[in-house]
């Protein structure tokens, strides 16, 4: 039998990553559904490793010029994102009894 | 450091974003989620600086921070109503980022390792890479559109031309063919086809739909900026990027598929578009049939000396920007010896989960709000239900009348409570351009006014 391409690996990860964040996601609160979108769009801005390879060569070439623009937006995602969302988290607040 | 190690610490990253995800199954647990969550885009970040072929920082750093510093400001800042293009806003950076690192990887494919044995891309690699900036390149563009229909920078109504579904059509067998000639000839111009034939098309589906369908919208592109960084995960050999991907595409899968289900449409019809905008179609004249308005005085009266109230907040609360005075209300109310207790519809507002934040926002305490399936049943026991800027969601056709459009979709049964008092700026339909039975019964009191004006007006008369 011949070597399994790794790609097939990476797909089996991919598989079963969209049934972990099926079940998931189903068992999270309707309550918090907007900083579940919140949230779930700052940590699609793990995009940024790919950003990060491409802006860190020495010398200046049109790939590290991308890269440097995509680090840039995916930072405002980043941080706007965690951050907004830790402040909307902050607000639900139980009844003071 | 090793690739091993690397690939490891990915792991970890995950594992800390599959627990941010589900740490929002409760409030209590979703603040410490949250930390979880930026650990591990700490750690992602942070090992992959730490990678041997990583050799120059001066422009990470500058990029981290002038982008982070931006991303902290417009967090601070947000008005709480203003999340839904927040969102929208936020997606189309991700698309546009996807877009870039792929174009990064296009001409320098040797900084990622994924040359094949002949020193060309592979054509697996190029399937990859162009799944991966044409799904980026439609987010970007489908994003900016719902920003500027969500922030009203353009009309929320559906812009529909005739052929438009068979102009969609070409454009996307043009994009499958210029996928093809790539993998047969890495041109650079062929690249850049695809990738603005990939903007025209997301900006081509967005338009025809309409601005209340925007929940759908909105949970779509997240699930589209999600497959996007999972295409560009393949390209890149990155479990980090694939794993995260597919989180987030089921996630906002299972969101937009929610929200259709609770307007009882296929995701399909929501596509096609051309449904709902913000102002009704002119339709058969309405305005003859007789109904009760009410003056701040009257509802307050109503409510004094009720027992039990339940309160459906619509798009117009937000539109209004009604919650903090209507939390006012309550807590007159509730000195008052009334209960009250607050029940949301999924699609209410322009985003799932919209009318949750802005009741948290005005700190209502969250153990007093429910969602349609818990607190439909009380409302045969509730003497009073007062609806501020809700009107499809209420309409009792979509349970009674299948001629309706709406027929089918779960409503909140706000007609079975003893009063209902509609709180509206005008007798005209809601988004669907149906007219609401509700509001001619008996025991309905309309309240016309703006919804802030009119809370406070009621306060006052408390």
């Amino acid at each position: 039998m011949d070597m399994v391409d790794p790609t097939v690996f990476r797909l089996a990860i991919f598989v079963l990553a969209i049934f972990v964040g099926y079940y998931v996601v189903w068992s999270v609160t309707p309550a918090l559904h907007t900083p579940l979108m919140a949230v779930t769009n700052a940590i699609s801005s793990v995009i940024i490793v790919g950003a990060l390879i491409a802006a860190g060569p020495a010398e200046v070439n049109l790939a590290k010029i991308f890269g440097f623009i995509a680090i840039v937006l995916a930072s405002v995602n980043i941080f706007g994102g965690f951050l907004v969302t830790q402040r909307m988290l902050s607000m639900y607040k139980k009844k003071q009894k | 450091m090793s690739a091993n190690f690397t690939a490891l610490a990915y792991l970890v990253s995950a594992i800390l974003f599959v627990l941010a995800l589900r740490g929002l199954s409760s409030p209590d647990s979703s603040r410490r989620g949250n930390i979880m969550g930026m650990a591990g885009m700490a750690i992602a970040i942070i090992v992959t600086i730490l990678r041997p072929d990583v050799l120059s920082y001066e422009w990470i750093i500058g990029g981290i921070v002038v982008g982070g510093a931006i991303g902290a400001v417009i967090a601070q800042r947000i008005a709480m109503t203003a999340m839904p293009q927040l969102v929208a806003a936020f997606h189309s950076l991700v698309g546009l980022a996807a877009v870039l690192v792929a174009a990064a990887a296009f001409y320098n494919p040797d900084a990622y390792g994924i040359l094949g044995a002949n020193g060309e891309l592979t054509v697996l690699s190029r399937v990859e890479m162009s799944i991966g900036i044409v799904v980026g390149a439609i987010t970007f563009s489908g994003s900016i559109i719902a920003f500027t229909k969500l922030q009203g920078l353009v009309s929320g109504n559906p812009v529909i031309f005739p052929g438009q579904h068979f102009v969609n059509l070409l454009i996307g067998l043009a994009i499958v063919a210029l996928i093809i000639w790539f993998c047969l000839d890495l041109d650079p111009t062929i690249f850049w086809a695809m990738t603005i034939l990939a903007f025209v098309i997301g900006f081509l589906i967005i338009i025809p739909i309409g601005g209340a369908d925007m929940p759908v919208v909105v949970s779509m592109l997240n699930s589209y900026s999600g497959w996007a960084a999972a295409g560009i995960g393949f390209t890149l050999e990155n479990t980090a990027l694939i794993i995260v991907g597919a989180l987030v595409g089921s996630s906002g899968a299972i969101l937009s598929y929610i929200m259709c289900k609770a307007m009882n449409r296929s995701f399909f019809s929501v596509i096609l578009g051309g449904f709902g905008g913000d102002t009704a179609a002119a339709g058969p004249d309405k305005g003859d049939r007789p109904y009760k308005a009410g003056s701040a005085d009257d509802a307050a009266f109503i409510m004094k000396n009720a027992g039990k109230v339940i309160i459906v907040p619509g798009y117009g609360l937000a539109v209004a920007q009604a919650q903090h005075a209507l939390r006012e209300m309550v807590d007159a109310l509730k000195e008052e010896g009334v209960e009250v207790v607050y029940a949301i519809h999924p699609v209410a507002g322009r985003m799932p989960g919209h009318m949750n934040v802005l009741l948290a926002e005005a700190q209502v305490p969250y153990d007093e709000v429910f969602e349609l399936e818990e607190i439909n049943s009380d409302f045969s026991g509730a003497d009073v239900a007062l609806v501020v800027g809700a009107n499809d969601v209420t309409n009792p056709a979509a349970r009674d009348d299948p001629s309706s459009p709406i027929y089918g979709m779960p409503i909140l049964d706000v007609d079975k409570a003893r009063t209902v008092l509609f709180v509206k700026r005008s007798m005209s339909s809601g988004y669907a351009g149906i007219d609401n039975d509700l509001f001619y019964k008996d025991n309905t009191m309309m309240l016309l006014a703006d919804a802030k004006k009119m809370v406070e007006d009621i306060i006052k008369a408390l």
